[in-house]
């Protein structure tokens, strides 16, 4: 004996899988795309890793050859290293000074000034890097205005080519990041704090507490969300840099100012050695995660 | 809130100096824009003889209305593609949770944080094989992958917030899942398109990597992309390189400053969903 239950069960089962069937018609196309130029290539990246290849001629399998060569040879090492130092510059100095900024500037009423003060604070990050590159090249060079600067105020001695000295083209062009990324994080944070319960602040106020224990007390803690994103966005940035370093110095003088994405497009392009700038690619791809993850990770359980 | 006197006028005293070093690269560029083309100019100072002439030679020798109708062919594809790729998706993935949607947004989540420059050696021989390289399909395909993740991701977080009874309520009345989608859906999905659209084109017009590594005629890249061209093209000549790359930052800047509200607020969102 059949329950009538049965068949009406079998027919919305069947409406659920149309439904699914219509569902993944929605996806399709996005799925295409993404599988069609980020997940095929990044297969196919991880095949050439395993060869040594120039790009037309015959290919020769060489296992993990090209991998031990990222963490032996002294300058991929050495670009990975400057792109860690180059962190201090695009997460340290933005973050801290972006918390500060805005602590400071959130007893700023509404009004023409604060909204002019966050379209220029913005003008960075809607403008190319390459461009940034190209309009702090010139800040730096040796009759720019750094110099010009140092020269007015009697310290002319330490004027130099900023970018073509090798003590300080790293921290040069870090700090182009720097000036990119700085507004963004001010902006974020300020809408951030917008959103703290401001008794909180009054309430250790009144306890006579100082603005820095106010600052550790309450902003930091109350800012646990948007300095991991920020955190986050900006090592990603820092770890991956390509157009400033592109625009300003190709990774010279020497090799102070080579970083990963430079050493895969010349090693790729220039050398010609398909297979190490591939390796490389797959090791730059894994480190972000590795300093990506853990923050994340680190943020939701301090969420809860 | 309780601010005392000093605090308010040392934050705006701190404000101002950051303020004025944020813009002055950019004032510093166009100081050196208005010297004279054939000299080597020094740091910041208002020429007396302001030469504007060189934004006319760096316009002329720049191409740069073929520049700008490059860039802008690569934008039309993308941006649009991508919303309607990414909105479908996001639709099947936040409001219909369809059986998997868990695992493919799993799936898209991965591509999140990879760098492009972990793609870029592979891209260019998939690339060089479907026979687009050096055109601007090149960059137009292999971009709408790239920006796919973050902005199913988007779509997917609007979709999720819209409340299911809406979507009951449109089928007891008989409509079709399309017709729902059409007419109940897009509607209220205006503005997360509208703030995914002007990251898209924000990413894209400036993007650089991509065009630079897979078009190699300057003139078929993004502006962005094309800034190297200038590079070598003035090496000889600061002020024409900084006019010229003030040529191509302007547009930006005056979209910016009209729609800036909406970039701000796209740009935060961007942040904080990415």
């Amino acid at each position: 004996m059949t329950s009538p239950i049965a068949p009406r069960r079998a027919a919305a089962k069947a409406a659920a899988r149309r439904g699914t069937l219509s569902g993944w018609m929605f996806s399709v196309p996005a799925l295409i795309f993404y599988t069609g130029f980020v997940i095929y290539p990044l297969v196919l990246g991880i095949q050439y890793s395993f060869y040594r290849w120039n790009g037309v001629g015959p290919s020769e399998f060489v296992g993990l050859k090209n991998y031990i060569r990222v963490f032996t040879d002294p300058t991929l090492l050495g670009s990975i290293g400057n792109a860690f130092v180059l962190i201090a510059f695009f997460t340290l100095i933005p973050v801290s000074a972006g918390l500060v900024l805005a602590t400071l500037i959130r007893s700023m009423k509404p009004g023409p000034f604060s909204n002019l003060s966050q379209t220029i604070l913005f003008l960075p990050q809607i403008i190319p890097l390459a461009a940034a590159g190209i309009a702090w090249s010139w800040m730096y060079a040796q009759t720019g205005a750094i110099n010009q600067v140092l020269n007015a105020i009697g310290l002319g001695s330490l004027a130099r080519p900023w970018l073509g000295d090798f003590q300080t083209a790293l921290p040069a062009v870090g700090l182009i990041g720097s000036w990119v990324l700085t507004g963004l994080c001010t902006v974020l944070f300020l809408t951030g704090i917008g959103k703290i319960d401001q008794s909180l602040y009054e309430a250790v106020r009144l306890d006579g507490a100082s603005w820095w224990r106010e600052f550790i007390t309450i902003t930091i803690p109350g800012l646990r969300q948007e300095i991991a994103v920020l955190v986050t966005i900006t090592i990603i940035a820092a770890l991956s840099s390509f157009d400033i370093i592109y625009t300003t110095t190709l990774g010279g003088p020497g090799r102070s100012t080579l970083v990963p994405g430079i050493s895969i497009y010349r090693i790729g392009f220039t050398q010609s050695n398909v297979g190490l700038a591939s390796a490389f690619g797959i090791v730059l791809m894994i480190l972000v995660l590795a300093c990506v993850l853990p923050i994340q990770r680190l943020a939701r359980a301090s969420s809860k | 809130m309780i601010v005392n006197r000093t605090e308010a006028i040392l934050g705006r005293v701190i404000l101002i100096v950051v303020l004025i070093a944020t813009v002055i690269p950019l004032v510093n560029m166009l100081s050196a824009a208005l010297q004279p083309a054939d000299t080597n100019p020094t740091g910041l100072t208002f020429p007396t003889d302001p030469q504007w002439i060189n934004f006319v030679t760096a316009f002329e020798k720049g191409n740069v209305w073929r520049l700008m109708g490059s860039s802008l062919f690569i934008v039309v594809f993308v941006v649009p593609i991508s919303l309607v790729c990414a909105t479908l998706a996001g639709y099947a993935l936040g409001n219909l949770r369809i059986r998997g949607s868990r695992f493919l947004f799993i799936f898209f989540i991965l591509g999140l944080t990879i760098p492009f420059e972990a793609l870029i050696i592979p891209l260019y021989y998939e690339v060089q094989g479907l026979g687009i390289l050096n055109t601007q399909w090149a960059v137009i395909f292999p971009l709408i992958g790239l920006y796919m993740p973050f902005s199913v991701i988007w779509m997917r977080a609007h979709f999720v917030g819209v409340p299911q009874e809406l979507s009951e309520a449109a089928r007891v009345d008989g409509a079709s899942r399309w017709q729902e989608f059409r007419s109940i859906q897009l509607p209220l999905a205006r503005p997360a398109l509208s703030a995914l659209a002007i990251l898209l084109f924000l990413w894209t017009w400036n993007q650089f990597l991509l065009p630079v590594v897979l078009i190699s005629d300057p003139l078929n890249r993004t502006v962005a992309g094309a800034l190297t061209f200038f590079q070598g093209q003035y090496s000889s000549s600061i002020p024409l390189l900084n006019a010229g790359a003030l040529i191509i930052i302007v547009p930006t800047i005056l979209v910016f400053v009209i729609f800036q509200r909406q970039f701000i607020q796209a740009l935060l969102q961007g942040a904080v969903k990415g």
